[in-house]
């Protein structure tokens, strides 16, 4: 990163945006999976695991993430506030 | 001779692939190495009219493949430099005339006759792309400082290291400083941090490209032209040079002069 870049001189968005979603389109272009079809496979998940959990199904996140080398799914599955309560009480 | 077998290619149409083959092949050569361009574009022929040798086509390389005509004879010999070669695509035919094997066969044929065969790929990944990497030692992927063109080399560095013929050095064409500097253009770490490739040259916009491309001269020949020295630069590191990458992002600017002034004594 250059100086000016570095400070935010002179700078506009449009390239920062550029590259912000090129590093999405690319997250997903590299796994095979499109942002769609990426909600389908949150949908089913959560299918799957309400079958055995009660879970916060509003609160689901699944993310594609990447570091260099390495793509990782991964799935923030919050487990129901009221299942919570219940474990506690037992 | 044992020519090394470079491949320039993009996914992307319309980046620079010919521009960038016809001003390397120039580039090479005026080291005084034997050098051989072969366009590969088949049925989009344009290497030619790119390197000024239109008007010689007599054979191409489908021809060679096909057993019509010897090699040799397909060869046209540049018009400045005689130890650059043009080896035509047919224009009436397609990709699929020839195969990955044919190519892998021509590169055997051209390695003990050149110290280096560059070969312009067709825009996109299928046939075409694969018949001109097939041979390859070396890809050089060329791309531009936008979305578009930048997803499309990903995808390709992504298909040649699944070839194994990865992993491929990156050559950003048509850089506009100016605009990167007011952050209205990708970079060159944007994209680097982006591809994770690694880098052999930076090519600024220049309009003497255009005028060269007219005239079908190579821009690589024109000392006074930028994007021609950058040719010349990614060739001499094509050559094993270390060559230092020139800092397009400030050249005007005062952090610009203060390194060039800083460098002035090791390079100018």
């Amino acid at each position: 990163m250059s100086f000016f870049e570095k400070v935010g001189l002179g700078r506009s968005r449009s390239a920062k945006s550029a590259k912000e979603r090129l590093q999405l389109v690319l997250v997903h272009d590299r796994a095979g999976i499109s942002p769609g079809k990426l909600e389908v496979l949150k949908d089913d998940l959560i299918d799957v695991i309400s079958r055995h959990l009660e879970i916060d199904t509003e609160h689901v996140e699944i993310t594609l993430t990447r570091d260099r080398d390495q793509q990782r799914l991964v799935a923030d599955i919050p487990l129901a506030p009221s299942r919570l309560r219940r474990r506690n009480v037992r | 001779m044992t020519a090394k077998i470079a491949t320039i290619t993009s996914g992307k149409g319309g980046v620079g692939k010919t521009t960038a083959t016809a001003n390397l092949g120039a580039a090479l050569a005026s080291h005084g190495l034997r050098v051989v361009c072969i366009d590969a574009d088949i049925g989009l022929r344009n290497l030619d009219v790119v390197m000024g040798l239109e008007n010689r086509i007599v054979y191409d390389f489908v021809d060679v493949v096909e057993g019509r005509c010897k090699l040799r004879q397909a060869m046209i010999r540049d018009k400045r430099l005689e130890n650059l070669f043009l080896i035509p695509a047919a224009q009436t035919r397609d990709k699929t005339a020839v195969s990955p094997q044919d190519m892998i066969r021509l590169g055997e044929e051209l390695r003990p006759e050149f110290d280096w065969v560059l070969i312009d790929s067709p825009a996109g990944i299928e046939r075409g792309f694969r018949n001109a990497i097939a041979p390859a030692d070396l890809v050089l992927i060329i791309t531009n400082p936008e979305v578009s063109a930048v997803r499309d080399a990903d995808r390709i560095i992504g298909l040649i290291e699944a070839e194994e013929k990865g992993p491929g050095r990156l050559i950003l064409n048509r850089v506009k400083p100016e605009m990167v500097r007011r952050g209205d253009m990708l970079g060159v770490e944007d994209i680097l941090d982006v591809l994770a490739i690694e880098l052999i040259g930076i090519v600024p916009e220049d309009e003497r490209v255009t005028v060269a491309t007219n005239q079908g001269v190579p821009i690589a020949l024109d000392p006074g032209s930028k994007a021609g020295q950058a040719f010349q630069n990614i060739a001499r590191r094509l050559l094993g040079d270390d060559v230092p990458f020139e800092s397009l992002e400030s050249r005007d600017g005062f952090f610009g002069r203060i390194s060039r002034l800083m460098r002035a004594g090791g390079e100018a």
